[in-house]
């Protein structure tokens, strides 16, 4: 149960992040932090209680272990974050290089 | 003020809405497998890989892996797209040289850490870990050398062909499935005995290929961003 309060309290500090903060950078930290929440549910509605992780070696049964779909679903989605965050930041590179500042407020077109 | 007010109120709201569905909608802990009590009881058979999450990810969802390779060879393009710089030779990236200490140090660590990757990548159908994993802790060995020399730079036409091969040998072994079994990434070879290094059919050469893959971008990007000049 707390797993699911610290996932949904990730996000909401993730939201709250890409409402109220004008650096650019901090925008992307938040993406990731709702990012980490979203993984963080996913394992959490996947757990059964007494589980071990999905590997069959040793005396390990079947019967033992938590679900393996949701953790193969968010190693493919920590890999597409990677991949975004990446994109992000080379698009604020530029966006620095071009304007000279991480405010979103003083860049042309980017107010809301 | 009143956005701020707004976004606090707005914040709440979703926090109160997703914790309340988990916990009336979703019990902690509860057993709610559907498709995967078939993955569980007879991946080991099927696959031959003990680790049931590579099971899932190489063989029975591959093509949703290829898809996945494919999204992060287009954002590493994207991004070399983006910061494309053409200054050359190298330029000092800062302008103090780093201390003795982390020359000596990235020096011993770069082998064992690009040996570390590959135990891991080579290993993915057996322990935790695989060819994504791996090949982030390649690109990290890369990192130390970037932080270490403020010249160093990769061989970016090497590093193109070695991703091109490896990312052709995933989509190779897909199309040789597909001429043998009939569909894309049929497991053509033998499963071998569970547990062994050399098990589990196509799962091994499909991980290797995206450990490399998956190093050999990253360490682009890691490049990309470096290279670039204020």
């Amino acid at each position: 149960m707390i797993f699911y309060l610290a996932a949904a309290f990730l996000m909401a500090i993730g939201i709250y992040t890409l409402l109220a903060k004008k650096n650019l950078i901090k925008m992307i930290l938040g993406i990731t932090l709702i990012d980490s929440g979203v993984n963080l549910l996913l394992i959490s509605i996947g757990y059964i209680n007494g589980g071990t992780a999905p590997i069959l070696l040793g005396d390990v049964k079947p019967s033992q272990v938590v679900d393996p779909l949701p953790q193969a679903l968010v190693l493919t989605n920590i890999v597409i974050g990677v991949s975004v965050t990446a994109l992000a930041l080379s698009v604020v590179i530029r966006v620095y290089r071009h304007y000279k500042t991480l405010n979103s407020d003083e860049v042309r077109d980017m107010k809301w | 003020m009143i956005k701020r007010i707004f976004s606090i109120l707005l914040v709440a709201l979703v926090f109160f809405a997703i914790f309340m569905t988990l916990a009336t909608d979703v019990p902690f802990g509860e057993d709610r497998t559907g498709v995967s009590s078939r993955y569980i009881y007879e991946g080991v058979n099927e696959t031959g890989a003990v680790n049931l999450v590579t099971a899932i990810v190489v063989n029975y969802r591959g093509f949703d892996t290829l898809g996945e390779v494919t999204v992060l060879f287009v954002a590493a393009t994207g991004i070399g797209a983006i910061l494309y710089n053409r200054s050359h030779p190298v330029k000092k990236r800062s302008k103090t040289e780093a201390s003795l200490i982390v020359r000596t140090g990235s020096d011993i660590l770069f082998p064992i850490m690009l040996l570390f990757g590959a135990y891991i990548f080579v290993h993915g159908h057996l322990t935790p870990g695989g060819g994504f994993q791996g090949g982030a802790i390649i690109a990290t060995a890369f990192v130390f050398k970037y932080v270490a020399d403020t010249r160093y730079s990769i061989d970016h036409a090497k590093f193109t062909v070695t991703e091109s091969i490896v990312g052709m040998t995933f989509a190779l072994i897909g199309i040789l499935g597909l001429i043998i079994g009939g569909f894309f990434l049929f497991n053509f070879l033998p499963n071998g005995s569970p547990a062994e290094l050399l098990s589990a059919g196509i799962i091994p050469i499909i991980y290797v290929a995206i450990g490399i893959k998956v190093g050999a971008e990253i360490t682009g990007i890691i490049d990309n961003m470096m290279g670039v000049q204020q």
